[in-house]
C-alpha cells in the first residue's frame, strides 16, 4: 500500500493541489463541491472516479469541458457504483496477471453519487458492490432531493419538507415518510468501514476518507450536502447550514466498523435546537405554522431518540 | 476543436484533461500543469459574479478556512499562505467572507463593478464586540 497523504492540519492541507476544476457549473455555493475537494485531496494517489447522473455529474462533464483532473466515468443514474466497480476488478485482474504499466501507483476507486441515485435508484447496485467485496468506496452527496431534475423527494427527504412532488400548502405539511437510515443498512451488508460525514468538519472527514481508502474492501460515506437551491437559503450560508445540521445532530457524525462497532466521531460544545436548523432553511418555513408546529417538536424528539441509540450502540460495543 | 459540434466526434474519441504526459497531478500546482483546450479550468464563470470579494492582505492569519471551504477552487493557497482570489472562477457566493475569522474580515464582498483599490483604502476597522 501507498503512504498516507500527511495532513496534520489545515494550513498543510492547503497545500494540495486540487484535481476537480473551476469553471464547473454547479450552483454558487453548492456543497458538492466541498465534499468532492475535501475527497479528493486526502489522498495523493491516482484516481478512478464515476459519478452517477445528477448536479455533480452534469455540472462537470459539459461539452467540451470536463471539470476532472483524474480518470472518471459516468454511464447512467443508477451505476456509477457498479462502473467503479468494474474498473476496479479489471485492475485486480491485470494486476494479477502482471500486465499493468504502473503496478505500484495504488490508485483508488471512488463512486460519487446523490442521494437518489444511491437511496433510490441505484440502491440494487450499490448493494452487490457492497456484498461482493469490491475495493471501493461510495460517497453520497446527501442533499435529500433529487436536486438536479428541480425538487422531487427521494427516500432520503426528511419527514416535513416542501418538494415538488411533496409539496406543503392547504391540505399536506409536505414529506410524509422520515428519512432512510442508509448508513446501517449499508453497514448491515458487514462492510469494513461506513461513515457519515459533514464537510464543515474537515478534519473528521479527511480521517474517515484516509482511513476508508486504507482498508481493504467496500466503503460507504454519506455525507451531508445542503443545497442552496433545492433547501432555499442564501448561498453564502452553506457553511453555516452545514454546521446548523452537524451541531443540532440532525446529521450526527460517526463510523461503523465491520457492520457493527460504532463510534460517534463528533460531539458538539453546544447542541444546537432542531428548530434552529429548521428555520434556516425556506424549504421548511410552513412548518413555523400553529397547525404545524407539533411536527417541529416531533423533529426534536426523534433527534434525541437517534441520538441516544447512537450512544447506547457505541457504549455497547457490540 | 472546440468548433466541434457533440455529434461529429468518433466513437471512443477521447477528450483529455490535459496535454502530454499528466503523471503525479496531484502534487503539480496548476500554474505548471498543461492544461488541455477540453479542460473546465480554461473556461471562465467570472459573468456568473453579481458580487465580488477583495482580499485584504494585512488582516489575514493565513489560516486557510477560506480555501477549504470555498467551493469554486478559487481562493489561491501557496507554501500555506492565502495570496489571493482567482475572479476566472469565482462565481461570488460570499463563503469565503462568511467563514474569515479576522477583525475586521481580511474577505469582504463588493458590487462586480467596484474598485479594489479604492475598497481596499477605506477597509472598515476593528469592530469592537458588544458585551
Ligand atoms: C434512470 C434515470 N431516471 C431519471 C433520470 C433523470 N434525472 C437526472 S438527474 C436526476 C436527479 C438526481 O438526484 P440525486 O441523485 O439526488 O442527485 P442531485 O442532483 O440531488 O445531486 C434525475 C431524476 C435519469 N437521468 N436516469
Ligand atoms: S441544485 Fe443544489 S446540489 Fe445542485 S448544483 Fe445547485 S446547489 Fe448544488
Ligand atoms: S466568493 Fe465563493 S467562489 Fe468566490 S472565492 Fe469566495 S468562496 Fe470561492
Ligand atoms: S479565512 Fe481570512 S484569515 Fe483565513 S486565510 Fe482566508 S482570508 Fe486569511
Ligand atoms: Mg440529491
Amino acid at each position: 500500500m501507498s503512504e498516507m497523504k500527511k495532513i496534520k492540519n489545515l494550513k498543510e492541507f492547503s497545500t494540495s493541489a486540487d484535481r476537480f476544476e473551476g469553471a464547473n457549473l454547479l450552483c454558487p455555493g453548492c456543497a458538492h463541491s466541498i465534499i468532492v475537494r475535501e475527497v479528493l485531496n486526502a489522498t495523493n494517489d491516482d484516481l478512478v472516479l464515476s459519478a452517477s447522473t445528477g448536479c455533480l455529474e452534469v455540472c462537470t462533464a459539459v461539452y467540451p469541458y470536463t471539470s476532472w483532473d483524474a480518470s472518471w466515468i459516468h454511464i447512467g443514474f443508477e451505476n456509477g457504483s457498479t462502473a467503479v466497480a468494474g474498473a476496479e476488478s479489471m485492475y485486480k485482474a491485470l494486476k494479477t496477471k502482471g500486465r499493468l504499466k504502473q503496478p505500484d501507483r495504488n490508485p483508488k476507486f471512488v463512486s460519487f453519487a446523490g442521494d437518489g441515485a444511491s437511496y433510490d435508484i441505484g440502491f440494487q447496485w450499490i448493494s452487490g458492490c457492497m456484498e461482493r467485496g469490491h475495493n471501493i468506496m461510495h460517497v453520497v452527496l446527501d442533499n435529500e432531493v433529487y436536486a438536479n431534475t428541480g425538487g422531487q423527494r427521494s427516500s432520503s427527504t426528511p419527514i416535513g419538507g416542501s418538494n415538488t412532488t411533496t409539496p406543503a400548502g392547504r391540505v399536506s405539511y409536505g414529506e410524509k415518510k422520515t428519512k432512510k437510515d442508509m448508513v446501517s443498512i449499508m453497514a448491515s451488508h458487514g462492510i469494513p468501514y461506513s461513515a457519515q460525514v459533514a464537510p464543515n468538519k474537515w478534519k473528521d472527514m479527511v480521517k474517515k476518507i484516509q482511513h476508508g481508502f486504507s482498508v481493504d474492501g467496500p466503503v460507504f460515506i454519506n455525507a451531508v450536502s445542503p443545497c442552496t437551491t433545492e433547501w432555499k437559503f442564501d448561498p453564502k450560508d452553506t457553511m453555516m447550514l452545514t454546521d446548523l445540521s452537524t451541531d443540532s445532530l440532525v446529521f450526527p457524525l460517526y463510523e461503523i466498523i465491520d457492520g457493527h462497532e460504532l463510534n460517534i466521531t463528533y460531539r458538539p460544545k453546544t447542541v444546537v435546537p432542531v428548530e434552529e436548523y429548521l428555520a434556516a432553511q425556506g424549504r421548511f418555513k410552513h412548518l413555523f405554522k400553529d397547525e404545524y408546529k407539533y411536527l417541529i417538536k416531533e423533529w426534536q424528539e426523534r433527534v434525541d431518540a437517534q441520538w441516544a441509540y447512537l450512544n447506547r450502540r457505541e457504549e455497547a460495543r457490540v | 476543436m472546440a468548433n466541434r459540434g457533440w455529434d461529429e466526434f468518433e466513437i471512443g474519441a477521447m477528450l483529455r484533461s490535459f496535454d502530454g504526459v499528466s503523471n503525479d497531478i496531484a502534487t503539480t500546482q496548476q500554474e505548471d500543469r498543461n492544461y488541455s483546450q477540453s479542460n473546465s479550468f480554461v473556461a471562465s464563470v467570472a459573468d456568473w459574479r453579481i458580487e465580488k470579494p477583495i482580499f485584504a492582505k494585512d488582516f489575514c492569519i493565513d489560516c486557510q478556512f477560506c480555501w477549504i471551504y470555498c467551493p469554486d477552487m478559487s481562493i489561491i493557497a501557496r507554501d500555506k499562505k492565502m495570496i489571493g482570489v482567482d475572479m476566472d472562477h469565482c462565481k461570488g457566493c460570499g463563503i469565503c467572507v462568511e467563514v474569515c475569522p479576522t477583525n475586521p474580515k481580511s474577505l469582504l464582498m463588493f458590487p462586480e463593478h467596484a474598485d479594489e483599490e479604492a475598497e481596499l483604502a477605506k477597509w472598515p476597522a476593528k469592530e469592537s464586540k458588544e458585551k
